[in-house]
């Protein structure tokens, strides 16, 4: 046992259905064969030195303002437009940014704060609900983009976290085809990734999104960020 | 389902078939790019972080930690998975593994996102249709598991296995036993160990452009329903050589690959279809077993220069695995009546390699001892008594060594031996 690991009670074997049938046969073979293999060994604490650092280093972001500018910078660099806006110039940078891309109908999630829209003229938002867009496929909507919020973002690498949270939507929001336009709050903004593993909540489903994939994949999109200051 | 293409005769030797790869110059060039490539961004993501040592040091123990209480930590995975909604499936080799998910997926359309785990076990990678909709299963493979949570961890540079988040029918997801790691904070290490050291093109070499967590099943998002397939196929037999073990470390970076000489030379193909380069020369012939010709040749596929222990983000004495499985392939092979001359000769080799001094002092001896037999720029079959060991020096058929060491070489190298 590890020191780390929390003790937790003796297992009780789970339900299995009936596609798992070679299950338990193969289940107790491997472990068997795992607590073999590993003889006295097994059980061996292992301390782990965590020397390194979890929050930028005081020269790279000293405070607040730095973290948010380094954000800025590193979403820049994924050559991927960012702005950086006060929270009443919000709706109208949304709509400048689908008008400058001639976005036409774009799919949002239903709980999007109401206000974000504000400004959309001559484009058509589609709320995505699970028994809407999701069974018949954005396809099928043809919309051309999408309208998000997020749930953390990243200074280190320029990365922002969606967690399905509110004005996010469902993981599929993030694979639409076209534009992706997403509204970062300044103090979603952290400066590490260890930082954003601390934060975020592991249950919840998390889309991790750090500048444009690889050209031609599934996740190829446009991405524009604008970064809320409030 | 297609299993990967299995050739009627059986592999060939690593010579055999690096000599084959070696003949054909124009990919040759192309591959020594593109290696150059991944290497220089990989350099200047590790550069950035004054604490990669740390990170280092705190990776390696991580996963030693999980492979000594790997028991344990796959029934806290099992348990948290199928708390979360997931289901969990043994496998205890890849026929039984390609059966599981054979069974599961059904005969509809399905969408694999390619992973190494899954080449192993022999179900190759279908490109992404463009109407994703129309697919209704997924297959993928997955970078960690994460036993106190269930959470599942896949980073990409395309985004295929995203995909398979998403869609309607079920997700099934391949992976190694030893891919867990023991906690939800263990990732604030290989966030930064896996991407940087892999030295993509995506996300500036900082961080994987694609990066998704699910944990068990999540109606309404994705994946509506989830399967987990838990493959050892080799890897318990792997885990009980105290010093082969140390390979389950891995994380699946290919930094090792990319600064190997060898692979950068001969590419992927000679190394069969498990892995390639340095991690692939230690890691199939312990979980295929060194029977087969092609299998035992792989540890000698290496000059043991060294470079792929210094850039493992884990920590993997490579070289150190590479000649004790060189001593396994000779032991292996001890019952024959007369000790093979290659049996000798690697008795030899273990004792020079055992001294650095010693090593060096070999190498350049070897230089000038090569120099001098060899005729039109080649070494090929040693003669005289040497000549024993026809086999060995044939499969070695390398143009005369340079004056100067490749160690020496090596290290000198711009951005060669960098970290
Ligand atoms: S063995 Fe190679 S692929 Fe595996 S973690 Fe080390 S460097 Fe990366």
């Amino acid at each position: 046992m590890s020191p780390e690991r929390p003790k937790r009670p003796d297992r009780v074997r789970p339900d299995r259905t009936a596609d798992a049938a070679l299950g338990p046969d193969a289940r107790e073979e491997v472990l068997r064969r795992v607590r073999a293999a590993l003889g006295p060994a097994r059980g061996t604490p292992v301390e782990v030195p965590r020397g390194y650092r979890r929050r930028l280093a005081p020269d790279q972001a000293p405070g607040r303002a730095d973290v948010v500018a380094l954000f800025i910078e590193r979403v820049a660099g994924h050559r991927v437009p960012v702005r950086h806006v006060v929270a009443d110039e919000l709706p109208t940078a949304i709509a400048a940014a689908l008008w400058g891309r001639e976005a036409k109908r774009i799919a949002v999630p239903a709980d999007l704060p109401f206000g974000w829209l504000a400004e959309l003229d001559g484009v058509r938002a589609v709320p995505d609900t699970a028994a809407g867009v999701g069974a018949a496929g954005f396809d099928a909507l043809a919309v051309d983009g999408v309208v998000t919020g997020c749930a953390a973002a990243v200074a280190q690498t320029g990365t922002l976290v969606l967690d399905g949270g509110r004005g996010q939507g469902r993981r599929a929001l993030a694979l639409v085809p076209g534009h992706h336009v997403c509204v970062v709050h300044a103090d979603q903004i952290v400066g590490t990734l260890a930082e954003a593993v601390a934060r975020l909540d592991p249950a919840r489903p998390l889309t991790w999104i750090t500048g444009p994939t690889a050209p031609g994949g599934p996740g190829a999109r446009a991405l524009e960020v604008l970064v809320v200051d409030d | 389902m297609t299993p990967s293409a299995t050739p009627s005769s059986p592999r060939p030797r690593f010579a055999d078939a690096a000599r084959e790869a070696l003949a054909d110059p124009a990919s040759r060039g192309e591959l020594r790019g593109s290696v150059a490539a991944v290497r220089a961004r990989r350099a200047a993501a590790v550069a950035e972080l004054p604490d990669w040592g740390e990170l280092r040091a705190a990776g390696s123990a991580v996963r030693e930690r999980t492979l000594l209480n790997l028991d344990a930590l796959l029934e806290d995975l099992e348990r948290a998975v199928i708390e979360a909604g997931g289901i969990v499936h043994w496998a205890a080799d890849a026929a039984e593994a390609r059966r599981i998910v054979r069974g599961l997926v059904g005969a509809g359309e399905v969408v694999r996102a390619d992973a190494p785990v899954l080449r192993e076990i022999g179900l190759t990678a279908t490109p992404l249709p463009d109407r994703l909709p129309a697919a209704r299963a997924g297959v993928c493979g997955i970078d960690f598991m994460v036993a106190e949570t269930g959470t599942m961890v896949l980073l990409e540079e395309t985004g295929a296995g995203r995909a398979c988040l998403a869609l309607p029918g079920p997700l099934v997801a391949v992976a190694g036993i030893e891919q867990v790691v023991p906690t939800w904070r263990d990732l604030e290490v290989f966030l930064h160990l896996l991407p940087r050291s892999a030295g993509g093109p995506g996300g500036a070499g900082r961080f994987s452009p694609a990066v998704s967590t699910w944990t068990g099943s999540a109606p309404g998002d994705g994946p509506g329903e989830f399967h987990l397939v838990l493959l050892d196929n080799g890897r318990t037999g792997t885990l009980a050589d105290e010093v082969g073990r140390a390979a389950l470390r891995c994380i699946g970076c290919a930094a090792c690959v990319h600064v190997c000489p060898v692979y950068e030379r001969v590419g992927g193909a000679p190394y069969g279809p498990v892995r390639a380069g340095p991690i692939g020369a230690i890691l199939t012939p312990q979980l295929r077993g060194v029977g087969s010709a092609a299998n035992a040749s792989l540890p000698f596929a290496s000059t043991l220069c060294g470079a792929c222990a210094e850039v493992c983000p884990v920590g993997i004495d490579i070289p150190e695995i590479l000649v004790h499985l060189r001593g396994r392939v000779v032991e292996s092979r001890r019952h024959r009546p007369v000790p093979t001359p290659e049996l000798a000769m690697m008795r030899t080799v273990a004792w020079t390699l055992s001294d650095r001094r010693r090593y060096e002092t070999a190498l350049r001896r070897g230089t000038r001892w090569a120099r001098l037999l060899a005729r039109g720029g080649r070494v090929r079959r040693l003669p005289g008594v040497l000549g024993l060991l026809g086999r060995w020096t044939d499969a070695r058929d390398l143009p005369v060594p340079p004056p100067r060491p490749f160690r020496a070489w090596w290290a000198d190298r711009p951005g060669g031996g960098a970290r």
